[in-house]
């Protein structure tokens, strides 16, 4: 091999290296941190795990909301109109968290079928309909179709 | 009569970005010198009619033409003259016709400058150009219409987005668009080289103020994008690993790889293919931005409803975009082979080093936003990526890209050898390690993170700043030298510095910043990081299109009064939008940051009553500056880099001879003569080294 070949193959193996263990780096990782969507029918169904953190939408159910007296506790229910599930959070939710609006929350659900949320967001506009909600409601049955296509604001 | 006449002028710029294209590749076809001049006014005469068309826009927002439905839907009488202006990039179609505007502006100074181009390559750049926009045109006039009426003409508007009422965010789409679009010049002169089959070393010249220039626009517009989130999104947050963020830091990575590979192209010939992958990949990137922004298929904090069909239109347009230069790039890159040889240790080899870690970390985040997005596609289920993935990943690629920016920059081209820095290396490296640990012992309380973000950020700076010393080590006049060191060199330095500073930032505030949400009675109050924060209740106050809850928190370190933070809760009138204006009291070593929830003892929607207690949010957020500060320093770096003013004596000197040649390939060889004299120390090599190929295969081709 000429010492030409030879410093092109070491440069060669060095970047291929470097992106292996990029690769590796990766794929390890997607299996620890990535979230799956259920929503509150699949949660009904059993489908969802218990212990591990996912997300969940749906439209809070209107005088679901209750507040905790002495701290930021609050508990609401969570609807893709066929079933609910009740969500506990404590901490500032978003400005546009109101009833009937649609939400998403991330965290972990429990034996008794409570979902304790560490996040909860809510959309910035209030004509979007975050997609896996859409979708969720579309399931359930219920929504018309008129959200995705809609235009309103943007960016 | 204003609005007919800015679409017609948006038509009139269709045809002239038709003619800019098509007719200099004819005149390029048949040799017709009249008709490849064509291109430069084609390009002047397209800036002024998209320039005119943008001012009827402004002019309907100005005068609440509420007749232009797009006005009405953005704008309001309400709203104060600045977010009028503003507000012309506040929806999509206006948003749109600003990118069009920028790429006008864009080709205008490509148009206008560069005069010492070649005809030939400056017809075909502009043709290049020419196509986007005429692609970006027909999206604009067929499915995003800004001037479209209607009727009923409403009373009022429907007003801005409270969240873009906001003067960082009446800036940052156009510094952000001027980074994404300006990567289309470095595109168009790859896409002219791939055409022409040789880039050569003035061309490459030409294309790095450019990209430069691209680029620190481009950091510009997410850096206030950053900080835009930190104090109007009211989480506190500067960084979120968002699918919208990571649009636009995706070609940042792969323009910030350009950059370097540029100088290697520029300075040695080396990379050249590669350099043009690149170009086409940063731009490729902007475009697939604009896609995942425009076409509503993210999930995203900053997602907004939009059309399907206008993402069909800007994904058939990317893919005709990418498919297009790829293919040109799979028939022509061999035409681009190098024929320089470099060592190991090398600057060289620096910069490849530079480049993979650059490329990886943007294929990481590439593959973070668009993963999800395939699952869904293929009906596998909904999942998200978050920050821990991003964080997970992208920390260990890029950390030995900061280990790396000194050392590689010291490096010699062509040659060096470890042994010859072996002393300095050692004594900075226990520099950096004293330094960091001593810098370390300053802080509340250990933690081995703080030591290592420190010591990398202490690296950074102590080689970045003996690259300056080595640079005149054999020079008499040390400080004659110093100050005789091009800009280019500066600029570099500056911006390395920058990522230092960045460093410390980033470690700093992730590792010890205090995030409290509590609930506030009058008169409670509550300590973070050494900040006794008073809450002294909320009042209503009255602004020009809003009502508001303003808190009053009164800050004391031991008792010594500190500053008083008014948080706001704001009601904008027109739309009943809530929005969280954050209070923030800034300094060089930490932030304090207040913001107030809602009011908890009042039931149902009733808002106005706002006495008595509140949830309340508290940061204290060390050393959050320096992550700006320090993207700012990488953006000055890039200004200072593209004031050089080599690239411009450069550009003249180089151009007659390249001229004449035009006809037949200019090699590197024949641009040498003025490089070797221009570039700085250690630059170009003399003519004779340029046919040594590799195995052979790299003769040059004339």
């Amino acid at each position: 091999m000429t010492p030409a070949r030879k410093k092109r193959l070491m440069l060669v193996s060095l970047m291929l290296l470097v992106v292996a263990a990029a690769a590796a780096l990766t794929l390890n990782a997607f299996n620890k941190n990535i979230l799956y969507f259920f929503s509150p029918s699949q949660i009904a169904n059993g489908e969802a795990p218990v212990g591990n953190s996912f997300r969940v939408g749906g439209m809070v159910v209107d005088g679901s909301v209750e507040r905790s007296e002495t701290d930021l506790g609050i508990q609401f229910d969570l609807t893709d109109t066929a079933s609910v599930v009740t969500v506990s959070y404590t901490g500032i939710l978003p400005d546009l968290f109101r009833e009937g609006q649609g939400i998403v929350a991330i965290g972990q659900l429990d034996n008794e079928g409570l979902f304790t949320a560490d996040t909860v967001l809510a959309k910035h506009d209030e004509n979007y309909m975050p997609p896996e909600i859409a979708d969720a409601l579309k399931k359930a049955g219920k929504l018309s179709g008129d959200y995705g296509a809609k235009t309103t604001v943007a960016e | 009569m204003i609005p007919e006449l800015g679409q017609f002028a948006l038509v009139l710029a269709l045809s002239a970005a038709i003619v800019q294209f098509a007719v200099p590749l004819i005149g390029l076809a048949t040799r017709t010198p009249a008709w490849i001049g064509m291109a430069r006014s084609a390009a002047q005469t397209q800036f002024m009619l998209v320039a005119l068309s943008y001012a009827c826009l402004t002019y309907s927002f100005i005068t609440h033409d509420f007749s232009v439905s797009y006005v009405a839907q953005t704008s309001n009488t309400q709203l104060p003259l600045i977010y009028r202006i503003s507000g012309v990039w506040g929806g999509h179609e206006g948003s749109i016709l600003l990118w069009v505007f920028v790429l006008a502006a864009w080709t205008y100074a490509v148009a206008i400058f560069n005069r010492a181009v070649p005809a030939d390559l400056h017809a075909r750049v502009l043709a290049v150009m020419g196509m986007i926009s005429t692609g970006f045109l027909l999206f604009v006039l067929l499915t995003s219409n800004p001037f479209a009426r209607q009727f009923p003409i409403p009373l009022d508007g429907n007003s801005l987005n409270p969240l873009l009422q906001d003067p960082g965010m009446a800036i940052h789409p156009p510094l952000l668009y001027m980074g994404y679009v300006g990567f289309s010049v470095a595109f168009a002169f790859a896409v002219a080289a791939l055409i022409s089959g040789k880039l050569d070393m003035a061309t490459v010249r030409w294309m790095r103020p450019w990209t430069n220039v691209a680029w620190l626009f481009l950091t510009l517009g997410i850096t206030l994008g950053s900080f835009w989130a930190y104090y109007e999104l009211g989480w506190g947050g500067w960084w979120f690993w968002d699918p919208v963020e990571n649009a636009s830091f995706m070609p940042w990575l792969a323009g910030t790889a350009l950059l370097h590979s540029l100088a290697a192209s520029e300075k040695r010939g080396v990379f050249k293919a590669w350099t043009v992958l690149l170009a086409v990949t940063a731009f490729s990137l902007s475009l697939l931005g604009t896609f995942l922004v425009r076409s509503g298929v993210l999930t995203s904090v900053h997602a907004f409803a939009s059309d399907p069909e206008r993402g069909l239109f800007i994904l058939l347009f990317l893919l005709l975009v990418v498919g297009g230069s790829l293919l040109l790039f799979a028939f022509r890159a061999s035409s681009l082979q190098t024929n320089n040889q470099f060592a190991l240790v090398s600057r060289e080899s620096g910069l490849l080093f530079n480049n993979v870690l650059l490329i990886v970390a943007c294929a990481s985040v590439l593959i973070g936003t668009l993963y999800p997005l395939f699952l869904d596609a293929l009906g596998l289920g909904k999942i998200s990526v978050g920050a821990p993935w991003f964080n997970f990943v992208f920390i260990p690629v890029t950390a030995p890209l900061a280990l790396m920016v000194g050392i590689g920059a010291m490096l010699n081209w062509k040659r060096d050898s470890l042994g010859s820095h072996k002393i300095v290396f050692t004594v900075l490296a226990i520099l950096t390690i004293v330094t960091a640990v001593a810098l370390t012992m300053l802080l509340p309380h250990f933690h081995f993170g703080a030591v290592l973000g420190i010591g990398l950020a202490v690296w950074v700076t102590v080689t970045t700043l003996y690259g300056l010393v080595y640079r005149v080590r054999n020079k008499r006049k040390k400080l004659y030298a110093l100050t005789h060191t091009p800009a280019a060199f500066w600029g570099m330095t500056l911006a390395h510095l920058g990522i230092a500073v960045f460093t410390v930032g980033v470690a700093l505030v992730s590792l010890y910043n205090t995030e409290t949400d509590l609930r506030m009675e009058p008169g409670d109050s509550h300590e973070i990081g050494g900040y006794n924060f008073l809450f002294e209740g909320a009042r209503q106050v009255r602004g020009p299109n809003y009502s508001a809850a303003e808190g009053r928190l009164v800050v004391t370190r031991d008792n010594e009064p500190v500053t008083v933070l008014k948080p706001q809760k704001r009601i904008y009138d027109v739309r009943r939008d809530t929005m969280t204006e954050a209070s923030i009291d800034a300094g060089l070593t930490r932030d304090l940051f207040a913001a107030l929830g809602e009011p908890l003892e009042t039931t149902g929607s009733n808002r106005e009553m706002i006495e008595g207690a509140w949830s309340v949010r508290l940061y204290h957020k060390p050393f959050i500056r320096w992550i700006w500060f320090g993207a700012v320093l990488m953006a000055l770096g890039g200004m200072l880099a593209a004031s050089d003013r080599r690239y411009r004596v450069a550009s003249r000197s180089v151009a007659a001879p390249a001229r004449k040649d035009t006809g037949s390939s200019v090699t590197d060889s024949s641009a040498i003569p003025a490089a070797g004299r221009l570039a700085g120390a250690g630059g170009v090599d003399g003519p004779g080294l340029g046919g040594r190929g590799l195995d052979g295969r790299g003769a040059l081709e004339s």
